[in-house]
């Protein structure tokens, strides 16, 4: 409650600049994108466009959608319906589900090969990740891995996967050519998400309980640095760091905190936290405009996403979605 | 202070221990035999717990080359648990998971093993009996109440009328009831023991029993399951019934779904074909804690193992959404508590608002300043 009451008068302070001078914000989106919402309690998707930062559309999906992706091209979005046991194909052009792809039980999170051919799953239930042929509709691998694998990356060259386990707080490094682990590291409690930084060298992993981000060495996979983080006001133990998203030129990485109700600005060079942006409560992906001006967070009790000023450091609005906004995808 | 007392008994115990080489961890489970006349509780209540923990432990184990093994042990209740104890120390055991009663409890630490204890809410355990060798998963009473009262407080229940049986765990219960009132600033208007008979008329008896007093709601304290259940619905005001029965506060609930629980239930059910109760959860997060330490220290040695869970820094994750810890100060493990109805988990304490210096969990159960836990410094 008390961590909800800033998140509020930030946006009320927001609002009213906003509706009295929208066409003044309108630089800092220089075109509209469309950002995609997977609200996980209501079986829907909310379509925003991101110049007017307003809902245009709910579109009713398979049940429990979280992990959403966009193909390479943008003319798909990968749903996790989870429970469907069901990875959903929605058409972007057409705005509608148009086929189902098998994905083991209760997909949650995922990750698409550079080439847009194959995607990696985890399956919670089983401790075991599947390898989907997008084209053929088919599972062509399954390996397994620690207890409740969970967060996915493929490598920029497509030559790695990664999985992580949250019981087992493990990464697992898995060799695509071979579809077999090949490698683990340990990590902090629960790790949730992976992400490779731009050129592939570093792997990013937040660690939800262990309230930590551990940058590890790609080419050695050791642990190079344990980021801690540190929000005035907030128990050590409600910082729970789950997205993590990478600017383009490497300058910026955005670690969304859960509970915390803030998003960490870190310095990958120096890996130090430059400074917390409030945003609403229990904050869990993110996402990036193309042009990266702006950065979407799903926040799901608040049940809305942030939009946050990514040259300023600052929110801009929220907008309020659906009921568990879980995942965001935005596409050109 | 207490933190430098664990650890010094644990380097003295640790003199006296043989070395074990190898990467595997034992750990041995004691349970007392099945007593078919007394308790509606599966037979098998707690060791599952270990047994779904063995598990995950050793799925991390194949990455790490750790294996992880459990020895259960079922004694009958006159038997003397500090041999039991010791017997399992001779088969190899390290660590001892205790499914056994407070007295219990005491006699099988005796023989220095470290030791959880994940059935035994008893608040003396955790204070006076208290043992630097003694863990406790399970939550204790004091934890229980404070994690009921705080949402009773949050909901401006503030009177409270307590209804108790006469078993020596319900005066405890009651005990810890009214420490909480104390604690959280509630008022119990009015206090009452059931003493009607086994045949008695719910529907007539009840009303009275619960007439002549301005509540808000009754707090029963019946851990034997005697009469609490007749409560709910037939008091003589509209009003909730919460605490062994009714709104019960406790360490796990079938029903709770969040943190990724529902993982933790669907391997739990797969395993054991039936629900994971408080018990099973207490076993279950005391072997992972011995698997995180394992998996942290990279050893197997008991000694790196110990000294690990008494760390400072030592957390295990929970399916609770926080880090749980062991109180340096009484070696509780630090742990929301939930508070589940028939229809479901309706809570989750602590409640927001009650505020701790160093972490809200220490809102529930006994703090620092408040412990009667002197451990022994060994000489």
């Amino acid at each position: 409650m008390q961590d909800g009451a800033p998140a509020m008068t930030q946006r009320t302070k927001f609002l009213p600049i906003l509706v009295a001078s929208a066409t003044l914000w309108a630089p800092l989106s220089a075109r509209a994108y469309t950002a995609y919402v997977s609200n996980e309690k209501d079986n829907t998707i909310s379509i925003i466009d991101t110049e007017k930062m307003v809902v245009t559309e709910t579109i009713k999906v398979g049940q429990q959608p979280r992990g959403i992706l966009l193909s390479p091209d943008k003319t798909k979005l990968y749903i996790c319906a989870s429970s469907d046991d069901t990875i959903q194909v929605f058409d972007t052009a057409l705005r509608k589900v148009v086929q189902n792809l098998p994905s083991g039980e209760d997909p949650e999170t995922f990750a698409i090969s550079p080439d847009g051919k194959l995607i990696y799953v985890s399956n919670e239930n089983s401790n075991g990740v599947s390898v989907i042929d997008v084209e053929k509709r088919t599972v062509v691998a399954q390996f397994d891995v620690g207890v409740e694998p969970e967060g996915m990356a493929v490598s920029p060259d497509g030559k790695l996967a990664v999985n992580t386990s949250e019981t087992t707080s493990m990464v697992h490094w898995i060799d695509t050519a071979t579809n077999t682990v090949i490698d683990n590291t340990l990590v902090g409690q629960r790790p949730r998400v992976a992400v490779f930084n731009a050129d592939g060298t570093k792997l990013w992993v937040s660690s939800e309980i262990g309230g930590t981000v551990t940058v590890i060495d790609v080419a050695t996979r050791k642990v190079v640095r344990n980021i801690g983080f540190a929000v005035k006001g907030v128990s050590k133990d409600r910082v729970q760091p789950v997205g993590i998203r990478m600017t383009g030129d490497g300058k910026w990485v955005f670690v969304a905190l859960g509970p915390a109700n803030h998003v960490a600005v870190v310095d990958p060079r120096s890996f130090e936290v430059k400074g917390y942006i409030l945003v609403g409560q229990r904050v869990w992906q993110m996402a990036f405009t193309p042009d990266e001006k702006q950065l979407y967070t799903t926040n799901g009790i608040s049940g809305d996403v942030t939009v946050i000023d990514v040259a300023r450091l600052t929110p801009l609005k929220s907008i309020k979605v659906g009921r568990y906004p879980w995942g965001v995808a935005i596409r050109p | 202070m207490g933190m430098a007392y664990i650890l010094l008994v644990f380097a003295a115990l640790l003199a006296i221990q043989p070395a074990r080489a190898g990467e595997i961890v034992t750990i041995g489970v004691l349970a007392f035999e099945p007593d078919d006349s007394r308790s509606k509780a599966p037979a098998d209540e707690g060791a599952m717990g270990a047994r779904l923990a063995i598990e995950d432990n050793n799925a991390t184990g194949r990455f790490t080359g750790q294996k992880f093994t459990l020895i259960e042990r079922k004694i009958p209740r006159q038997a003397d648990p500090a041999e039991a104890s010791r017997r399992l120390e001779a088969q190899g055991a390290s660590f001892i998971v205790s499914l056994l009663d407070a007295a219990a409890v005491v006699k099988a630490a005796e023989s220095g093993l470290p030791l959880f204890n994940a059935a035994a809410p008893d608040e003396r355990l955790r204070n006076e009996d208290c043992r630097p060798n003694l863990l406790h998963v399970l939550p204790d009473r004091a934890m229980l109440a404070d994690g009921l009262a705080q949402y009773l407080i949050k909901k401006r229940w503030n009177k409270w009328f307590l209804a108790f049986g006469s078993g020596e765990a319900d005066a405890a219960y009651a005990q810890a009831i009214r420490r909480a009132a104390r604690h959280f600033g509630a008022h119990i208007v009015t206090e009452r023991s059931w003493d009607f008979g086994t045949d008695s008329k719910p529907e007539t008896e009840v009303p009275v029993f619960t007439q002549g007093a301005d509540y808000d709601v009754v707090v029963v304290a019946d851990e034997a399951n005697a009469f609490g259940d007749l409560l709910p619905y037939r008091l003589w005001f509209p009003r909730p019934v919460v605490g062994t029965q009714g709104l019960v506060a406790k360490g796990w609930d079938a029903s709770a779904e969040d943190w990724g629980a529902i993982q933790l239930q669907n391997r739990f059910v797969r395993l054991a074909k039936r629900p994971m109760t408080s018990i099973d959860y207490a076993a279950w997060i005391a072997v992972r804690a011995v698997g995180e330490a394992a998996a942290r220290t990279k050893s197997t040695d008991p000694k790196v193992l110990r000294h690990a869970l008494s760390a400072p820094d030592f957390s295990v994750a929970g399916f609770k959404g926080r880090q749980l810890s062991f109180r340096e100060w009484d070696g509780q493990l630090r742990q929301p508590i939930f508070l589940a109805a028939a229809n479901g988990l309706i809570a989750v304490s602590p409640q927001d608002g009650f505020m701790h210096p160093t972490t809200d969990l220490d809102t529930l159960g006994t703090d620092r300043p408040e412990t009667k836990c002197k451990m022994v410094r060994p000489q």
